[in-house]
């Protein structure tokens, strides 16, 4: 794999050439695992390893979770308690899962904003970005309708909120909102379909992230200069590269290891910090909670929903030119659904030929001021939507639309990049000394 | 509360930002007291002779409306829990009358069978009740004071038991229920908003009576039985329904951090050693 020159796999037994030539796949793992990799790569290149970890985590846990949980309106919360009480280990293996979910968007937040930070989206590396989006938005969707599993009021309410967005859809919303619920309103067909699809989706993630890494095996990594590994000969590009193991391999594993500890320390003590109490309440159809509020990882785009109310002039002037057929809450849906569309429309908003932030003096602040925002949107979407909070999420999430349409575009023309480096060892040699050829 | 704890959160830094939903839950209602129980912070133990006390105020006074009905009462001999040897628990369980689909009738309860359900249809299941009330910790819904002081459900109850008080003069004599200024959530009559419908008073009108006045049980082993105590005893005993595997949980969690801790120097050295001839520094 890859366009970067480096040794391949041969075959030298008999019994490996027998092996090669019906099933090449020793070969594959050998060039997947030994990829070229650019030596330069800092501390913020080890979140894909953090993220793979959390899949297998969520899926493994998951499957022993499946084996005790009763998906039905009348069982599914006893059964959760049962997990909670009567399951050995079963107490630790749920908080695992339900505290995965946040590690997992914790990982996922971080590698996509290094991905904003150092051009990660920019061409060669669309295709990766793109399926990257993919993997995002179905982890949305994943965790979201995990959420309804545990039939708690949060979840029950949770649900009948998100799947009425689908209702604001004109014309067709109403049809849709019916068929994603399995009937009029939440309920045991929304339950089941929910746990069907929550066990399923996973495995489309993993098949996702497969293709992911496939896309970026075939580019090469990006990295923290934006500069590409040179690749006319095997002896220059092993100048800007080390193969992938053991160099990244251990220095991913370290970093995965400093974070599990602190992801272990939560799970043993503080569980139920990130979670909604509310969730313990079991699902009750006729008494609303005074909040509903989605899990912390979905508050900024909530924020972003929230934000766009009928007195905001765009959507005023949305609802005018069409005839009323956009109103305030379709309006605040498609907001939600277009903050992440613009995201991933990056690699084509971006105009600048320089690929890594370091060496752009100009988008550095402001892309500092999405990192902000993205956290402020996040805060917002936790408060009532009133008073203040809701100028705030305006505001914020008007910045987030202004950043990826207007500013990213802009700052590709206006911006007066920083000198690069020339290569990849050049930029290593300026942080490490002179570098010694390795042994091998 | 404790140092460790401190420490915890200042790991758990990145969540704390993003965990103001947690804060958002009960909504309203007054002042929360902050309790020290025994259980706080990550090397918190349940103190088996204060949940047995707790276990006697919930038999005595809350179990005549209330139920614990995802509790098994066998969990009472359990490691890390009351800790009743299994005789008493036998004999404790005979107490409640449980129907049996089998024999289609009621029977004295076995240890394997669960606590009743709540007898009163408005008196709510205690069982998660430490788990569900957690949400109040402020302040500004961000959860510090959960993070920090390690205050949560078990401080809401306490709080709630001992914040009955004579109902503000705005409210009618026969207003329904028992004033309460811990409750946010209960009724609240007009005479006592203001012109924007707002409360004039933190608390409100909760439908359960005060059901702790002091010296409701005698304590077995002597302890004192003022408000104060058993308010805390059976708080704390039902922080142990709604999380009875608690001490399991730290000692896995803490057993985790140490394992991974020593994984992590390991890696480090590890990591260390292999890219110094790639960064061209010694290797010792």
């Amino acid at each position: 794999m890859g366009g970067i020159p480096h040794d391949h796999y041969e075959p030298k037994t008999n019994a490996e050439k027998w092996l090669d030539s019906r099933l090449p796949i020793v070969g594959l793992l050998y060039g997947t695992i030994m990829i070229p990799t650019p030596k330069n790569l800092n501390w913020m290149w080890i979140w894909g390893i953090v993220l793979t970890f959390c899949l297998a985590l969520q899926i493994v846990t998951g499957i022993v979770l499946v084996m005790h949980y009763t998906p039905h309106v009348d069982l599914a919360f006893a059964s959760i308690e049962h997990i909670m009480r009567n399951v050995n280990g079963g107490h630790f293996i749920r908080y695992l899962h339900m505290n995965g979910a946040s590690l997992f968007f914790v990982a996922v937040y971080a590698h996509i904003f290094r991905g904003l930070y150092y051009g990660s989206y920019k061409a060669p590396r669309e295709i990766t970005w793109i399926i990257g989006m993919l993997i995002y938005l179905m982890m949305m969707g994943t965790a979201f309708m995990g959420y309804v599993l545990p039939w708690g009021q949060m979840s029950f309410w949770g649900a009948t909120v998100i799947t009425g967005l689908f209702g604001a859809i004109p014309f067709i919303g109403e049809p849709i909102q019916t068929w994603l619920l399995g009937g009029p309103a939440v309920d045991n067909a929304t339950l089941n379909r929910f746990f069907s699809l929550h066990y399923l989706l996973p495995f489309i993630i993993a098949a996702l992230v497969a293709v992911h890494i496939w896309a970026f095996h075939t580019t090469g990594n990006n990295n923290p200069t934006g500069v590409e590994v040179r690749r006319t000969s095997k002896a220059e590009a092993e100048k800007d590269t080390v193969p992938f193991w053991p160099y990244f391999v251990i220095k991913d594993l370290f970093a995965l290891a400093v974070i599990l500890a602190v992801f272990f320390a939560i799970v043993g003590f503080m569980p139920n910090y990130l979670g909604h109490p509310d969730n313990y309440v079991e699902a009750n159809a006729l008494s609303t909670p005074a909040h509903i509020v989605p899990e912390w990882y979905f508050l900024p785009f909530y924020a972003i929903l929230r934000a766009f109310t009928g007195d905001v002039w765009v959507v005023m002037f949305a609802s005018w030119i069409t005839g009323g057929i956009i109103d305030a809450k379709f309006f605040g849906v498609l907001a939600m659904f277009g903050a992440i569309a613009v995201m991933a429309l990056a690699p084509w908003l971006d105009t600048s030929s320089v690929r890594s932030g370091r060496y752009r003096p100009m988008f550095k602040w402001w892309f500092a001021l999405l990192v902000l925002d993205f956290f402020v949107l996040m805060w917002a979407g936790a408060m009532p939507a009133e008073g203040i909070y809701g100028v705030i999420s305006l505001v914020a999430s008007a910045y987030w639309f202004l950043y990826f349409l207007i500013i990213l575009p802009l700052l590709g023309v206006i911006e007066k990049p920083l000198p690069q480096p020339e290569t990849i060892e050049e930029d290593f040699k300026a942080h490490y000394g002179k570098a010694e050829t390795p042994a091998e | 509360m404790t140092p460790m704890i401190k420490k915890v959160g200042i790991a758990a830094v990145t969540a704390l930002g993003l965990s103001a939903s947690s804060a958002m839950a009960a909504g309203g209602g007054g002042h929360i007291e902050d309790v020290d129980f025994s259980f706080e912070g990550p090397f918190g133990k349940f103190d088996p002779i204060q949940l047995q006390r707790g276990l006697k105020v919930y038999t005595e006074v809350c179990s005549a409306c209330h139920g614990l009905q995802y509790v098994p009462i066998r969990t009472l001999s359990d490691e890390g829990g009351p800790q009743l040897p299994e005789d008493q628990v036998r004999a404790y369980a005979g107490r409640f009358e449980v129907f049996d689909a089998d024999i289609d009738d009621f029977r004295p309860a076995t240890p394997t069978d669960h606590f009743p359900k709540s007898s009163l249809d408005n008196a709510p299941d205690l069982s998660l009740m430490a788990k569900k009330r957690a949400g109040f910790s402020g302040p500004y819904g961000t959860g510090m004071n959960q993070l920090f002081k390690g205050m949560g459900g078990p401080e809401y109850i306490y709080s709630l038991l001992t914040a009955y008080e004579e109902p503000p003069e705005c409210a009618p004599e026969d207003f329904p229920g028992s004033y309460n200024k811990v409750f946010g959530a209960g009724g609240y009559p007009d005479s006592c908003k203001d012109e924007n419908g707002k409360h004039t008073t933190e608390g409100s009108w909760i439908a359960m009576a005060q059901p702790l006045y002091g010296d409701d049980v005698e304590f077995d082993d002597g302890h004192a039985a003022d408000l104060h105590n058993v308010s805390k005893d059976v708080s704390a005993f039902l922080m142990w329904t709604a999380e009875p595997k608690m001490m399991q949980r730290k000692n896995a969690g803490l057993t985790g951090v140490i394992f991974l801790t020593l994984l992590s120097v390991l890696l480090y050295l590890t990591n260390k050693r292999i890219w110094a001839p790639i960064k061209g520094k010694k290797t010792s």
